[in-house]
C-alpha cells in the first residue's frame, strides 16, 4: 500500500490523550505517576493502554517516588514518561537531578497552571519556564519543548522521547492547561511513518565498559541493568566508572560535558517556526497557547497593514539565542507576551543585546492572552 | 586472605570511608554471605541505596548498583522492578533514609507488596552529617540536636513494616552476624516486600554522645538491649521497656505487585477496543 | 477566505457542557471534515461552578483556540448568561433556557428562549440530556455542522446504554428549532 492509498487515521484527541499517543508511538513501556490537574488524563490514558502493550503503569506515592520510579524503569531498560503539574513539578525537581547528572534518559510532562502553590489549578499559566530551566539545584543542562495544538503534543512528545534517548537527557514537555484540556483534530501517524531514536548500546564487552566514558559526541553508550554489564550509578559527581570522584579536574570535565553535549548539538534540538517575519519590523516571540494567540495577532495586525511577525518556539530549553539575535537586528520592536509578569522576555532581552526594543507584555489571571490585547499592545508601542 | 568476601566486591574501592568499628562493614558481610549462600546469578543482582554512611554500601559491591537520593532508594527499586522482574532488587538503607524521609515510600512499598528486600542498618543515628537524632534514636538518648536528650517516640520498624504490609520482617544486630545473616538470605529468597532491619554500632556518633565512646562498649550495649523473640514475648510491658526482640517476626506468602501487574496485562490484552 | 465560527456553551459544572462541545467539534472536525477546536473553563469543582466548553469551527487551520466574539452563546444559567452575553457579536445568536434564565439581557441579537432542562426531565424523566436537546437546537437554527454529523458525534461519545435517548433528545432539539424558527 503506498502513501496514497492508506487510509488516515484522524481523529479528535485531547491534548493530553494526544501526549499518550505520542508516548506511544515514540516505544514508551513504563509510566509512573501522581495524580493532579490539569495532567491526569496522561495518566489515566497510560494506565489503561500500556497493559495492552505488555508496559507498565504504576501509581506512586508522590511525585518524588514517581521521578524515582521512572528512573529506575529507564535504567532497567525501558522507556519511562511521567506527567505533572506545578506543585507536583516541584517534588520532582529532587531526582530530576539525579537524572541528569546519570545521563538518564526520560520525559517529564508539566501541564502549567497557576502558581505558586496550589495556585490557579484549573487554569493556564507559563510561570513555570524558569523552573524548567533551574527548577533543579547545581548547574546542569536541560532541554525543555513547548507545543502549542494538540497535534504538536503528539509529535514533540515522540521528539521528547527521541532528544532523551539520543543525549540521555531527561527532557520536560511544557504544556499548558489550555493545550493539554484542548480538544483538536490530529492526524496519528503510522508507526513505520516516524523517527524513533534509541539510546546507544555499548560495542565493548563488559570488563572494558566505562559506563561514563564519552563517545566523539558527548554521550556515553548506555547499558541497562540486567544486560551483562555491571556497574554504579551515584547522584555524587563521578568518574568514567561511575565510582564517586572529588579529583577536581575530573569534575570540571564531567559538568563541562554535561552542557557541551547539549550545546554542540545545539542545531539538531531547538526548533521554531516563522511566520510572517520576512518582512516584519515588529516581532512577537511567543510558545504554548499564547503562540496561537500570537499567529492571530499577526493576521489582524497585517489586515491594518501593520508589519508584524511571529517567531513560535518550540525548544523553550535551550533557548534560541542566535534566532533572536538575528531578529533583533532586523527589526525595531520585539513584544514577548507570555502568562507570567516577565520570564522569557529576559532571555529575548539577553540574546536581542540591544539591538531592538524588547517589551514584555504579561498577563496572570488564569485566563489565556487574547490576540486583541496583543494587538492593543502593539499600537501601544507603535505610539510611544 | 582472600574468602568468599572478595568474589563479590569492587577492591579498587577499598579500603572503605567507614569510620573504624563501624557496624556497616559487618552488615555488608553479612550480605554478601547471604547472596553466596542463594549462589544468584551477579549480573542479575541490582542494589539500590540511599544517602548516609549505610548507602555506602553499593559503591563496594560488584552488582549493578545504585547510590539515589535521599530516602527514595524504593522508588527507584520499585522501578527497576517493575521494569524486570527478573532481577533481584536488594535495598539498603539508614535509619534516617528510610524511616524519616523515606518513611512514605517504605510503608508503600510495604503496601504495595513489591518484591524487594529492604536492610535497614539502624545505627539508631544521622552518622554521616555529625549524630543528629533519627526517628529511631531511642527516647531520652543524646544527639547533636537533642543536646538535652530526645523527647522523639522513635518508630518500631518491625511493626511498622507489619502493620503496611510486609511479607517478611526480621530483626537482627551486628553483635549477631551469624543471625542476621541468615535473616538476609531468608529475606532475599521471600517473594514480595521484606524487611531486615540490623541493629547497629556508629561509635564515633552515637557512641560518643551516649556514653559508649569505644566500638566494644557499644557491641556490649547492643547486646545488652537486644533479646530473642521468644523470650521477648514472655516480657512484661516495663521489661520490654529499652529493649528489642530480635528474630523473624514475620514471614507469610501473598503476591507480589509484579506478579498482580501482570495478571492486569492479561486482563488488558483480553479486553481489547479502546474503551 | 477564513469562515470561522466561534460557539460558547455556558452554564454551570454537571451540566454536560464540556461534552457538548466535544461533540460538536468532533462533528465539525471529524465528521464534516473541517477544522475544529474544543476548550473549556472550569472550576475545581465537578458539580456546580461557572463551567464554560468553547468550539471554534473553521474551513481553515485554527490559530488561536477560543471564542473572541462568539456568534453562537447557549447560556444555561442566568450567571452564564449575563457574563458571557457581553462577548457576543453583534451578528451572533443566544439561545437560552427560558427556565434558568429568568432576566433576558436587553440586547439587539436574536434570541430564542426556551425551557431545555424542564424539557428534557418531562420528555426524558431525566436533565441529563438536557446538553444533547440544546446541541440538537443550536444545530437546527444554525447548521454550524450538518445534522448528520452532529448525529453520528453524538453516537460516538454518548456511552452505549445512552445512545437511544440522546439520539431522541438530538432530534427533539432539531424539532424545537423549526418551532422557534417558525415563531421568529
Amino acid at each position: 500500500m503506498n502513501n496514497l492509498e492508506k487510509k488516515k487515521n484522524i481523529k479528535l484527541l485531547q491534548g493530553n490523550e494526544a501526549c499518550a499517543e505520542g508516548a506511544l508511538l515514540a516505544g514508551v513501556r513504563f509510566f509512573a505517576g501522581y495524580p493532579i490537574t490539569p495532567s491526569s488524563e496522561i495518566a489515566e490514558n497510560m494506565a489503561f493502554k500500556l497493559p495492552k502493550i505488555g508496559g507498565k503503569f504504576i501509581q506512586m506515592e508522590d511525585e518524588i517516588a514517581s521521578m524515582a520510579a521512572v528512573i529506575g524503569a529507564s535504567i532497567a531498560g525501558l522507556k519511562s514518561l511521567t506527567a505533572t503539574s506545578g506543585p507536583g513539578m516541584c517534588l520532582k525537581q529532587e531526582n530530576l537531578g539525579f537524572a541528569i547528572i546519570n545521563e538518564i534518559p526520560c520525559v517529564v510532562v508539566n501541564a502549567q497552571r497557576g502558581g505558586p502553590s496550589t495556585g490557579l489549578p484549573t487554569k493556564p499559566s507559563q510561570g513555570d519556564m524558569m523552573q524548567a530551566r533551574w527548577g533543579t539545584h547545581g548547574d546542569h543542562p536541560i532541554i525543555a519543548l513547548a507545543p502549542s495544538t494538540v497535534n504538536e503534543i503528539l509529535t514533540l512528545t515522540i521528539k521528547a522521547f527521541n532528544l532523551s534517548e539520543k543525549y540521555r537527557i531527561p527532557v520536560i514537555l511544557l504544556l499548558d492547561e489550555v493545550i493539554a484540556h484542548m480538544r483538536e483534530k490530529v492526524e496519528i501517524p503510522a508507526p513505520e511513518d516516524i523517527e524513533v531514536i534509541n539510546r546507544k548500546k555499548p560495542t565493548v564487552p563488559p570488563e572494558e565498559y566505562l559506563p561514563f566514558k564519552p563517545d566523539e559526541d558527548g554521550v556515553p553508550p548506555m547499558a541497562n541493568f540486567g544486560e551483562g554489564y555491571r556497574y554504579h550509578i551515584t547522584g555524587l559527581i563521578h568518574d568514567h566508572k561511575g565510582l564517586p570522584t572529588s579529583n577536581s579536574q575530573e569534575i570540571d570535565a564531567f559538568i563541562r560535558r554535561l552542557h557541551n553535549k547539549i550545546q554542540k548539538s545545539i542545531k539538531d534540538i531547538i526548533i521554531y517556526q516563522k511566520y510572517s517575519l520576512d518582512d516584519a519590523n515588529i516581532a512577537l516571540i511567543a510558545y504554548g497557547s499564547v503562540a496561537r494567540a500570537a499567529e492571530r495577532t499577526v493576521k489582524l495586525a497585517r489586515e491594518e497593514g501593520l508589519k508584524v511577525g511571529l517567531l513560535k518556539l518550540l525548544t523553550i530549553w535551550p533557548f534560541c539565542f542566535e534566532e533572536v539575535n538575528k531578529l533583533a537586528q532586523q527589526v525595531d520592536l520585539i513584544i514577548v507576551p507570555e502568562m507570567n509578569l516577565g520570564q522569557m522576555v529576559l532571555e529575548v532581552e539577553r540574546a536581542a543585546q540591544g539591538k531592538c526594543r524588547v517589551v514584555p507584555y504579561g498577563r496572570v489571571d488564569g485566563e489565556l492572552i487574547n490576540p486583541i490585547e496583543i494587538l492593543g499592545k502593539i499600537r501601544e508601542e507603535i505610539r510611544k | 586472605m582472600k574468602t568468599v568476601i572478595n568474589n563479590y566486591i569492587r577492591e579498587e574501592m577499598f579500603p572503605n570511608m567507614w569510620c573504624p568499628g563501624c557496624g556497616n562493614g559487618i552488615v555488608l558481610g553479612a550480605i554478601i554471605r547471604a547472596i553466596d549462600d542463594l549462589s544468584w546469578d551477579k549480573d542479575k543482582i541490582v542494589a539500590v541505596s540511599g544517602i548516609g554512611c549505610s548507602s555506602r554500601i553499593t559503591g563496594y559491591v560488584d552488582f549493578c548498583t545504585m547510590n539515589t537520593t535521599h530516602g527514595r532508594a524504593l522508588p527507584f527499586a520499585t522501578g527497576i522492578k517493575m521494569a524486570n522482574p527478573d532481577l533481584k532488587v536488594i535495598v539498603v538503607m539508614g535509619d534516617g533514609d528510610c524511616s524519616a524521609i523515606g518513611g512514605n515510600h517504605f510503608i508503600h512499598a510495604a503496601r504495595r507488596n513489591i518484591d524487594l528486600t529492604a536492610i535497614i542498618i539502624n545505627n539508631m543515628i544521622y552518622g554521616m552529617t555529625g549524630g543528629q537524632y533519627s526517628p529511631l534514636t531511642p527516647t531520652g538518648k543524646y544527639g547533636s540536636t537533642a543536646p538535652y536528650g530526645n523527647i522523639d517516640q522513635s518508630f518500631d520498624l518491625v511493626e511498622l513494616a507489619i502493620a503496611a504490609g510486609a511479607s517478611y520482617v526480621a530483626r537482627g544486630t551486628v553483635y549477631n552476624p551469624r543471625q542476621s545473616t541468615s535473616l538476609i538470605k531468608n529475606a532475599l529468597d521471600k517473594k514480595g516486600f521484606s524487611v531486615v532491619e540490623i541493629i547497629s554500632d556508629c561509635p564515633v556518633s552515637y557512641g560518643k554522645m551516649n556514653k559508649m565512646k569505644s566500638p566494644a562498649d557499644m557491641l556490649k550495649w547492643i547486646k545488652d538491649i537486644t533479646v530473642s523473640k521468644k523470650v521477648w514475648e514472655g516480657f512484661s510491658p516495663d521489661e520490654k521497656k529499652g529493649k528489642y526482640a530480635i528474630g523473624e517476626f514475620l514471614s507469610k506468602d501473598r503476591p507480589d505487585y509484579t506478579e498482580l501487574y501482570e495478571e492486569i496485562i492479561k486482563k488488558a490484552q483480553e479486553r481489547g477496543g479502546n474503551k | 477566505m477564513e469562515e470561522r465560527i466561534e460557539t460558547c456553551l455556558s452554564g454551570s459544572g454537571g451540566q454536560g457542557l464540556i461534552l457538548a462541545g466535544i461533540i460538536l467539534a468532533e462533528a465539525a472536525g471529524i465528521y464534516d471534515g473541517k477544522e475544529a477546536v474544543q476548550t473549556q473553563s472550569y472550576g475545581p469543582e465537578a458539580r456546580g461552578g461557572a463551567s464554560r466548553s468553547e468550539v471554534v469551527i473553521s474551513n481553515s487551520a485554527i490559530d488561536y483556540p477560543k471564542v473572541i466574539k462568539a456568534d453562537i452563546l447557549l447560556a444555561l444559567t442566568q450567571t452564564a448568561c449575563d457574563k458571557y452575553v457581553k462577548n457576543l457579536n453583534k451578528d451572533g445568536i443566544l439561545v437560552a433556557d427560558s427556565t434558568l434564565v429568568a432576566e433576558i439581557p436587553n440586547i439587539s441579537n436574536k434570541i430564542y428562549l426556551f425551557p431545555i432542562a424542564e424539557t428534557a426531565q418531562k420528555k426524558f424523566g431525566t436533565k441529563l440530556v438536557t446538553n444533547i436537546i440544546s446541541l440538537g437546537i443550536i444545530v437546527g437554527l444554525t447548521e454550524v455542522v450538518s445534522q448528520e454529523a452532529i448525529q453520528k458525534a453524538v453516537c460516538s461519545r454518548v456511552p452505549v446504554k445512552a445512545k437511544e435517548i440522546n439520539e431522541k433528545a438530538l432530534l427533539l432539539g432539531f424539532d424545537i428549532a423549526k418551532e422557534l424558527k417558525i415563531k421568529k
